[in-house]
């Protein structure tokens, strides 16, 4: 079965600068999809063009086998598009604004309670939208974009400025959502969120895509080392560079750290040793990935 | 449809949950009518002190509405001691005394005070003349109507009222229109809106319809308040007409709202330039201030601007007594300009900020 987004060669140019510069990927039916990059990288302009709100300079996008520009009524009803935790109206409860989006989408008035409880809001429901903190504002959002039981789900960065805690539930939120079988698009610039919730992820910088894959893979291909601490009260950096497999011993105020590419014998050295104690291992993460890709720490 | 009542039901809740907004529209307009109202509605002649020495069955025995009149133009109090009440008169600090002794009416005034003892000796020798003539159980021949030329306009609550109907309708439409588009804009709703499924004509639509329905809730308190007995406003005529150029007048201030909300890029800019538009209109229009004491220019500049289109035609349907059709021309060039702003805003409307 064709796939429900395919992009060609997407650019959008503002001014001089190239905001989105010949991006080009597709994404499957009850795929979730993240478009990972650091504020600036052409993330919204990009998600902008595949739902219709932007024109492309140039190249395709087909949604659902139809082109989102110009405003395709066909579409419409199809999609669900979170576009900013703000996009309320003004002093409605989160009941009323949910009931308002239900009627635009002529859906059943059932659906405003089943969404509130999807979203967990059910004791907010009486609450003004004003009223609402960051993380419950999102939900409402979120659940706003979901009232027509969308095939395809756009979210941009919808954990932007949530606390971490606020963030884990939301996430659990996303991942049910992708669960009932919708295709999700999401931006994102945390890097932990895109490995934790994507099936594949695309890096974006300078409005290109760098690298497309599963996180797993993308991790995986770099290559990089096992960063293993243990206490050095168990360990000494000698006695480190005894160990098979270790490539290279930093002390670190009460840590001993050995890098190494091939982690299974250090591990089982160590545990024959019986120095696990305070044991952490840290393998290569999206972070590194995107060092690699740009030569620059990432900074979201 | 659905869609449409749902937006207009969504933008009337957050118009009547909005304390800025309903004090604009509602509380701001009717504080200057009962202020003005008040202030300035008792403009009669300061009402003459008499007292009355011992008992005067003429005043104390008339019929309560004759009593009324009367006590419309006397502060009348009640004394036993005639040298002293008539020590008080050559003091000025009455103006007469009155006695009555038999069938004989007895008056003690200063010649010193001569409008006041004069007042008192006409009102008195009126009441007697009446007395009289109901004493010989015949009815009246002759009677007074009483009608002065200025009457109606001249009462300060006369052409407050529609001033303030007027300037409240403007800032309403305005305001209503502007914040709408500005704040939707800003919260990207707007865009929002342009996902869903939605006609623009029901996004624009039901802020059309939500301005006109509160344009007439506007009218009918401004009125019922206005006409309360402390205030008093006498309706005449033909004011019902004041409904089609509410109308008429909340579309046109709509599309200078929709012009100014398709130009400002915040909020506040687009408070200021509403304000700005609206505030020196109502001055140069005779919102605040008639335009029969303003000077010629203001007459002149009021004969090109939409409230004082708005202004002069509600004054002329509803307390000038001019028949309905007074009020087509004022109609007729106000959809003009709707029609006219209304088209340059379009032009103008942005979905987006940048
Ligand atoms: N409407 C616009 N006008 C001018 N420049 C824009 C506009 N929208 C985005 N840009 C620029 O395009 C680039 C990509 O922006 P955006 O897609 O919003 O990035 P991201 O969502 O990844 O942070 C940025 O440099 C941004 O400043
Ligand atoms: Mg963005």
């Amino acid at each position: 079965m064709a796939d429900t987004i395919v992009v060609t060669d997407l650019v959008k140019s503002y001014e001089s600068k190239n905001a989105v510069d010949g991006v080009t990927f597709s994404v499957a039916d009850g795929e979730f999809f993240g478009i990972l990059g650091p504020n600036g990288a052409g993330k919204t302009t990009t998600l902008e063009m595949i739902e219709g709100l932007r024109e492309p300079d140039s190249g395709s996008v087909s949604l659902l086998g139809m082109s989102p520009w110009p405003r395709n009524s066909k579409l419409l009803p199809r999609i669900g598009v979170q576009l900013q935790a703000s996009a309320f109206f003004e002093q409605l409860t989160a009941r009323e604004q949910l009931h308002t989006f239900v009627d635009l989408y002529g859906q059943s008035m059932a659906r405003v309670d089943e969404l509130l409880e999807m979203v967990g809001l059910q004791d907010k429901a009486g609450t003004r939208a004003e009223k609402l903190s960051g993380g419950q504002a999102q939900r409402l959002s979120i659940a706003c974009s979901l009232v027509n039981d969308p095939e395809v789900v756009f979210l941009d960065e919808p954990t932007a400025a949530l606390d971490p805690q606020a963030r884990r539930n939301l996430w659990d939120v996303l991942r049910d959502i992708n669960d009932r079988g919708k295709t999700v698009v999401l931006t994102t610039h945390y890097m932990d969120e895109a490995e934790s919730l994507c099936d594949r992820v695309a890096i974006m910088d300078n409005g290109k895509i760098l690298q497309l894959g599963p996180p797993a893979v993308l991790v995986r291909g770099l290559d990089a080392p096992v960063r293993i601490s243990v206490e050095q009260a168990v360990l000494d950096a000698d006695s480190a560079r005894g160990l098979p497999g270790a490539d290279q011993v930093e002390q670190d105020g009460s840590s001993t750290i050995i890098t190494t590419r091939t982690p299974s014998p250090v591990l089982s050295a160590l545990a024959e040793r019986d120095a696990l104690d305070g044991l952490q291992v840290r393998g290569a993460t999206l972070e590194d990935v995107f060092l690699d890709l740009t030569g620059r720490e990432y900074r979201a | 449809m659905r869609a449409f009542v749902s937006l207009a039901r969504a933008m009337f809740k957050g118009f009547l949950r909005d304390r800025t907004s309903l004090f604009f529209t509602l509380f701001f307009p009717l504080f200057f009518i009962i202020i003005f109202g008040t202030v300035f509605s008792d403009q009669g002649a300061a009402k003459q002190k008499v007292e009355l020495v011992g008992e005067v069955p003429l005043i104390s025995s008339l019929p309560a509405d004759a009593r009324a009149g009367l006590d419309e133009v006397f502060q009348l109090s009640t004394g036993d001691d005639l040298g002293a009440a008539v020590e008080s008169v050559r003091k000025g600090d009455l103006a007469a005394a009155v006695q009555q002794q038999g069938d004989t009416i007895e008056v003690h005034y200063s010649a010193a005070d001569q409008v006041g003892s004069a007042t008192v000796l006409g009102v008195l020798n009126s009441f007697i003349g009446q007395a009289n003539i109901a004493a010989t159980g015949s009815p009246p021949k002759y009677t007074l109507s009483q009608q002065t030329v200025e009457d109606a306009s001249l009462k300060a609550i006369q052409y407050v009222t529609p001033g303030m109907i007027g300037y409240g309708i403007a800032i309403g439409a305005t305001f209503g229109a502007a914040m709408t588009l500005i704040t939707w804009r800003d919260k990207k709703l707007l865009r929002r809106l342009r996902l869903a499924p939605i006609s623009t004509a029901s996004v624009v639509g039901s802020r059309v319809v939500v301005s006109l329905l509160v344009a007439l809730v506007q009218l009918v308190i401004f009125i019922g308040v206005a006409s309360l007995p402390f205030l008093g406003l006498k309706l005449t005529g033909s004011w019902w007409m004041a409904v089609p150029l509410t109308l008429a007048g909340t579309l046109a201030f709509l599309s200078i709202g929709l012009f100014v909300g398709a130009i400002a890029k915040t909020a506040e800019g687009g408070a200021a330039l509403a304000n700005l538009i609206t505030l020196p209109m109502a001055f140069l229009s005779g919102a605040f201030i008639p335009l029969e004491v303003a000077p010629g220019w203001i007459q002149g500049v009021a004969k090109v601007l939409p409230m004082g289109w708005l202004v002069t035609g509600l004054k002329d349907v509803m307390v000038r007594g001019q028949g309905p059709g007074a009020a087509l021309l004022p109609i007729a060039i106000l959809l003009a300009f709707s029609v006219v702003v209304g088209a340059i805003a379009t032009r103008f409307f942005k979905w987006d900020k940048a």
